[in-house]
């Protein structure tokens, strides 16, 4: 173990002079997972509110009823602000110079056409520039309408059952029954991560795979340069080479992780959730990280025949672990796939520990672990080749 | 007292035969230079004696510890230096040593004096890759004599570098085996071999073809010094005084002079001065004629050394 922790060191000692291994294991994964966070992070979300105006040229019961009831309600959760302007035409104002997120457009008329069982309309206006905040104000207008149509349809077979009761009362008792429209955040047990945070962990586990190249190549660079020979030859034995390489790749991948994770959350403000459960996941993907990229460099033949294989592995896992998007939500068999990425696992983990405790990473990191001791299995028995006697 | 032996090493790749039934051994102090052309069997031969490679037969002993790629113990008898530059490059001089030192339990004070040894003690802590080609090889043959092993294995250590670095390694090397160091040498300057060691194998297709001191070589090939005389006065005279000295094997006319075969050039050319000057005859020129390992092995292998 002397020997294997002395080779780590050298090798340590050596990364630490090279100026790439920063570039890819620190500002490549911080930098791109900012530029992420600026390009989609205008999409919405991180605490963004929608601010909504709605011009009532109604004033009639129903419309009084989406706009004090339905949005006003809506507001309470803290998610959009609702004020009214008094015309149209002044919404639309609001929403062309910016200063509304949508404009809900409540047409004269509109409360006599729905008692009168005609067709009516709520007439939303979204800034092109809002598509997340324009969807949700769609949202709230379709489920209103929803409403209505159902209150229709209960009135109109009361109606025809023979009931007495006047329409308007029917109308008055069915609404009555119907769930409140409410925009809140979710409550599940797995939560989905802030975007912040879902590109920062992207990254970093993405790039972790690059990051842990160094140490498992290394053996293939010693091969080359005959260090390895000098190794061979020295009173050391052949399983402390292997370890020592294996070390220096786990060092690297945790030290990459932690100045990713204390970086990103002091910078771009990414909350990565209880320090034991990401220590947890960060060490399971590390080992990961590692297995995988010791398999490849395992059966290349060079260190730069290691290093195209690599980099063409890390960028499959990472597209098919969602750690640049969702793949999982494709469904089907790329949601089967999705398993096989540590990826996925890292980040479902985090997700999970952000609706839970600690014990809620334990899925991912068992599926990391099992993944890690298959891949590092396979490496020992591939490598026994190169440092074979 | 003998310091390496292998006996009857062979290693096949496949259906190439790489060494076949190698066996010699190298005592206390000695220079054993191992020559053979390009892809002769040399550095396998080496890595099998260095543990690094796995013999398909054959025993190795070094200081009566057998040599195994698992044997630790043997290991530790062993300095191994690679033909290829095999250094850390990121990693300065010092640290290079240092790392090394440590694989083998050798303390800091070793490294400082390996240093002053290649004479690299000025540039210690500079970085590996800013060294030049012959600081590289000095540091190369540094780390192999970190742990002052019983047995140095040197593998074309001069390869490509200059003359003043040639030279410090030679001496290094010449000091050592002075010290008492075992020492197995391989080359393809075959001026070095000639002027450190003390015998040399010729090996060719994996086979010893021939063993011995260069004076051994040479006789066993049938070759013989000669010395070549240009003279003023009676020849046949000077033929009759000459060819009565008992070093001189056969003599010829040659220009105007003489051709002398002799035993060792070097230890009658004086006898062979003195008795022209004292029975009246001039001597214009001399030339000594030395068969050279060269020679040895063009005519044992039917290839020049760097082929």
């Amino acid at each position: 173990m002397r020997h294997a922790l002395l080779i780590a060191a050298r090798d340590l000692r050596e990364r630490a002079r090279d100026r790439t291994a920063y570039l890819l294991a620190v500002v490549l994964p911080l930098g791109l997972a900012g530029i992420f966070t600026l390009i989609l992070g205008n999409l919405g979300g991180d605490g963004e509110i929608f601010r909504y105006v709605v011009a009532d040229a109604d004033r009639g019961q129903v419309a009084r009823t989406f706009t004090d009831d339905v949005l006003r309600g809506a507001a309470a959760s803290g998610v959009i602000e609702v004020r009214s302007v008094a015309s149209a035409r002044e919404a639309r104002g609001e929403v062309e110079k910016g200063a509304a997120t949508a404009a809900f457009l409540l047409p004269a008329g509109f409360t006599e056409d729905v008692l009168a069982g005609r067709a009516a309309r709520i007439e939303v206006v979204g800034d092109v520039d809002a598509p997340t905040g324009t969807q949700i104000a769609r949202s709230l207008a379709q489920t209103y309408t929803d409403r209505l149509a159902a209150v229709r349809l209960a009135v109109a077979a009361t109606v025809h059952s023979g009931v007495t009761t006047a329409p308007a009362e029917l109308a008055a008792e069915a609404a009555a029954g119907l769930p409140e429209v409410v925009v809140a955040e979710d409550t599940a047990a797995r939560k989905e991560l802030d975007m912040k945070t879902q590109y920062a962990a992207g990254m970093a586990v993405f790039f972790l795979f690059f990051a842990v190249q160094s140490g498992v190549t290394g053996l293939l660079d010693e091969r080359r340069t005959a260090t390895l020979a000098r190794l061979l030859a020295a009173p050391v034995r052949r399983s402390s080479i292997l370890a020592g390489k294996l070390i220096t790749s786990v060092v690297v991948g945790v030290l990459s992780m932690t100045v990713l994770i204390v970086a990103s959350s002091l910078l771009m403000n990414a909350h990565w959730g209880h320090p034991a459960g990401v220590a947890l996941l960060v060490l399971s993907g590390v080992l990961a990280a590692t297995g995988a990229m010791s398999v490849v460099a395992a059966i290349a033949k060079t260190a730069d025949q290691a290093g195209g294989w690599q980099a063409v592995v890390a960028i499959v896992l990472g597209a098919l672990g969602g750690a640049f998007f969702p793949v999982a939500q494709a469904g089907g068999l790329l949601e089967k796939l999705t398993l096989l990425a540590p990826h996925h696992w890292f980040l479902r983990g985090l997700a999970d520990l952000a609706g839970g405790d600690v014990t809620a990473v334990l899925p991912s990191v068992a599926a990391m672990t099992a993944f890690a001791v298959v891949t590092g299995a396979v490496a020992v028995v591939l490598f026994r080749k190169v440092v074979r006697p | 007292m003998t310091v390496l032996s292998c006996s009857g090493l062979r290693r096949r790749f496949g259906d190439v035969l790489a060494v076949d039934d190698v066996s010699f051994t190298i005592a206390e102090g000695e220079t054993y230079g191992l020559l053979g052309p390009n892809g002769a069997g040399k550095t396998t031969t080496i890595s099998m004696i260095t543990g690094v490679l796995e013999r398909d037969a054959g025993e190795v002993v070094v200081d009566g510890v057998p040599m195994s790629p698992d044997a630790v113990a043997a290991k530790r008898l062993v300095g191994y230096v690679p033909q290829e530059l095999a250094l850390y490059p990121d990693l300065t001089g010092r640290e290079n040593l240092r790392f090394f030192a440590s694989l083998y339990g050798a303390g800091r004070r070793r490294v400082d004096e390996v240093l002053e040894v290649v004479g690299l003690a000025d540039r210690a802590g500079d970085l590996a890759r800013e060294y030049s080609g012959g600081m590289k090889r000095r540091l190369n043959v540094a780390i192999g004599l970190l742990h002052e092993p019983r047995l140095l294995v040197l593998d074309e250590p001069t390869a490509g570098v200059d003359p003043q670095s040639r030279n410090q390694i030679m001496e290094n090397v010449r000091a050592l085996a002075a010290e008492g160091m075992a020492i197995l040498y391989t080359t393809h300057y075959m001026e070095e071999a000639e002027r450190l060691c003390d015998r040399v194998g010729v090996i060719d297709s994996g086979r010893l073809i021939a063993e011995g001191t260069r004076r051994e070589l040479v006789e066993r090939l049938g070759e013989r010094d000669r010395i070549s005389l240009q003279l003023d006065g009676d020849l046949s005279h000077a033929a009759t005084v000459l060819g009565a000295i008992p070093a001189v094997r056969g003599l010829a006319p040659h220009g105007h002079g003489l051709e002398l075969v002799v035993d060792d050039a070097r230890e009658c050319l004086p006898v062979v001065l003195s008795a022209i000057s004292t029975n009246g005859a001039v001597v214009r020129s001399v030339e000594v004629t030395e068969p050279n390992l060269e020679t040895v092995f063009l005519h044992l292998t039917g290839k020049a050394l760097r082929e």
